[in-house]
């Protein structure tokens, strides 16, 4: 962590440890270098991006938090990133630094559309690909649905 | 794949699935070939999306466990144990020992479970047809063993967020003991039909190679990560419940083949049967329940708890606001991260060979879509 500090200064917004596992959210802009770093031999060799996801909290002003959950084989240490980020603000994607990346941003894109940038196929991955609307987003309804989608593809009023 | 957007006039583009029967579910993957060999892929997944994610944000914790056994429905046991774990952790509950026993001796018999099913199909698959019969009837009485236990024997639910809803049912140890005793054998039978087997040999040695440093960079976790060589299991790294407690090996492959993971699959059954004997052994009388209130409320914050499923890393992520319903729950599926790597395993191989590599990556679609 300290080593983190001394690489990156005022990239750090927040540091906290809540059972037992250590969350940083860092400044989108230092994003990329840091994870560069995190993965080399110098930052702790997180060469293993297990999970990247979001969370939305509509309220604030940048509502997405996209988590990143590295691992380390040389340390046996898990490592929780974080980032914030507005609705139509773009994340650097880290598809270039772990490639395991790729569908989880996918993901992500289709869940939450969350636009990523230097993302080699930013397309949805388990939404139909005309789908209109993000589900995971807080204020997409559990029983909203893409009715034009649906009425033209499936040829029923309604999947619920 | 998405580099090129044309066709050569020698290449061919196939779509093989999402009704194909070596695809083990709805899995379409887009062939770009040129005569029999591939050139490139790209899966095409989502057919069996059922938003469980946001399901979860509109049940109490409680509630969304059940759901957690239709994503993968041939490991529903393992499923529910990572998320009752979860909320455990975000609760800082500590479950009795009794209670851990319990839940390793069905979480392993699971992994038996599991792996008798993809050896079978995995085999079928491949041309021999014997193997599936042999493990579905082993398989089933696994299945036997949960439906005495809690009444189910697929989507199981078998524990509650705090400990277990149900005591042993009398005779538990003994009819453990008896399968493992049962299983041992037959796990030999399935060698020797298979393991030096000709053809195969000649199916699954050299397909599918994965180095060691590209399952990492893929997130390949699971049999498929240790058949490339690296030795990591999350019950030896990170161990949970008292996995501390026992001890088993931890097979690994050299090559990164069908082969070495098939190898590696069958070495992990014998390992299972190991941990199932220890913890029978150590079911001691106690309480089956920590302290967990009847309205499950945790504190506000964050976290992330994983455990060695049989097909890999099962992760979640369990976000709470302070209220009875989790404020977000999101699930890491080892059978979606794996997957991802079928595209730089299939390069260069054939077709029949596709239908292998999908074998050895033990997916199951209800957990890539979920």
């Amino acid at each position: 962590m300290d080593a983190l500090q001394k690489a990156f200064p005022g990239a750090i917004q927040e540091a906290v440890i809540f059972r037992k596992m250590p969350s940083i959210t860092v400044a989108k802009e230092s994003l990329l270098a840091l994870c560069h770093f995190l993965r080399s031999e110098a930052g702790g060799a997180y060469t293993l991006l297990t999970d990247e996801t979001a969370v939305d909290y509509p309220k604030r002003e940048k509502r997405f938090d996209i988590v990143y959950h590295l691992y380390s084989f040389e340390r046996n240490d898990r490592l929780r990133l974080k980032v914030l980020a507005a609705a139509a603000e773009p994340v650097p994607s880290v598809t270039e630094v772990w490639p395991a990346a790729n569908w989880l941003e996918r993901e992500v894109y289709d869940m939450f559309g969350v636009v990523y940038e230097g993302h080699p196929d930013l397309k949805r991955i388990l939404l139909p690909d005309e789908w209109v609307g993000h589900p995971l987003r807080k204020d997409y309804d559990i029983l909203r649905q893409d009715a034009a989608w649906v009425k033209s593809n499936l040829g029923i009023e309604s999947g619920q | 794949m998405p580099e090129t957007t044309y066709l050569d006039a020698s290449e061919l583009m196939i779509n093989m699935g999402p009704q194909h029967p070596a695809t083990h579910g709805v899995l379409r993957v887009k062939l770009k070939l040129d005569g029999e060999r591939v050139l490139g892929s790209e899966c095409v997944i989502g057919y069996l999306h059922r938003g469980v994610e946001k399901i979860a944000e509109n049940r109490t914790y409680a509630q969304f466990a059940p759901y957690t056994d239709r994503m993968d429905y041939v490991a529903a046991v393992t499923n529910g144990m990572g998320y009752v774990e979860a909320v455990e952790k975000l609760l800082g509950v500590e479950v009795p020992p009794r209670a851990q026993f319990t839940r390793m001796v069905l979480a392993e018999l699971q992994r038996l479970a599991s792996h008798l099913l993809w050896l079978g199909t995995h085999a079928l698959d491949l041309g021999a047809m014997t193997p599936v019969f042999y493990t579905f009837r082993e398989r089933e009485e696994i299945l036997k063993i949960f439906e005495k236990y809690c009444g189910a024997r697929l989507t199981t639910h078998a524990f509650r967020i705090g400990g277990l809803q149900y005591d042993l049912y009398d005779g538990l140890e003994q009819d453990c003991l008896k399968f493992c005793e049962y299983l041992l054998p037959k796990i030999d039978e399935y060698e020797q039909l298979l393991t030096k087997n000709r053809i195969w040999i000649n199916r699954t040695r050299g397909v599918g190679v994965l180095s060691a440093a590209d399952a990492i960079a893929y997130g390949v976790t699971g049999p498929v990560l240790r058949g490339s060589g690296v030795k990591w299991d999350i019950r030896k790294v990170q161990p949970y419940e008292a996995y501390d407690k026992v001890e088993f090996d931890v097979p690994t492959g050299e090559h990164g083949d069908t082969y070495d993971r098939y190898i590696v699959r069958i070495q992990e059954m014998r390992q299972s049967v190991r941990i199932v004997r220890q913890c029978v052994e150590r079911l001691a009388p106690g309480p089956i329940f920590g302290k967990v209130g009847k309205v499950i409320k945790p504190p506000a914050g964050e976290v992330y708890h994983s455990i060695e499923a049989p097909k890999g890393e099962l992760g979640y992520f369990v976000v709470s606001d302070g209220t009875v319903n989790p404020y977000r729950v999101r699930v890491r599926p080892p059978s979606f991260v794996n997957l991802q790597a079928l595209d730089i395993m299939i390069r260069g191989h054939l077709v029949a060979d596709v239908v292998a590599v999908i074998g050895t990556l033990d997916i199951v679609l209800g957990e890539v879509d979920r």
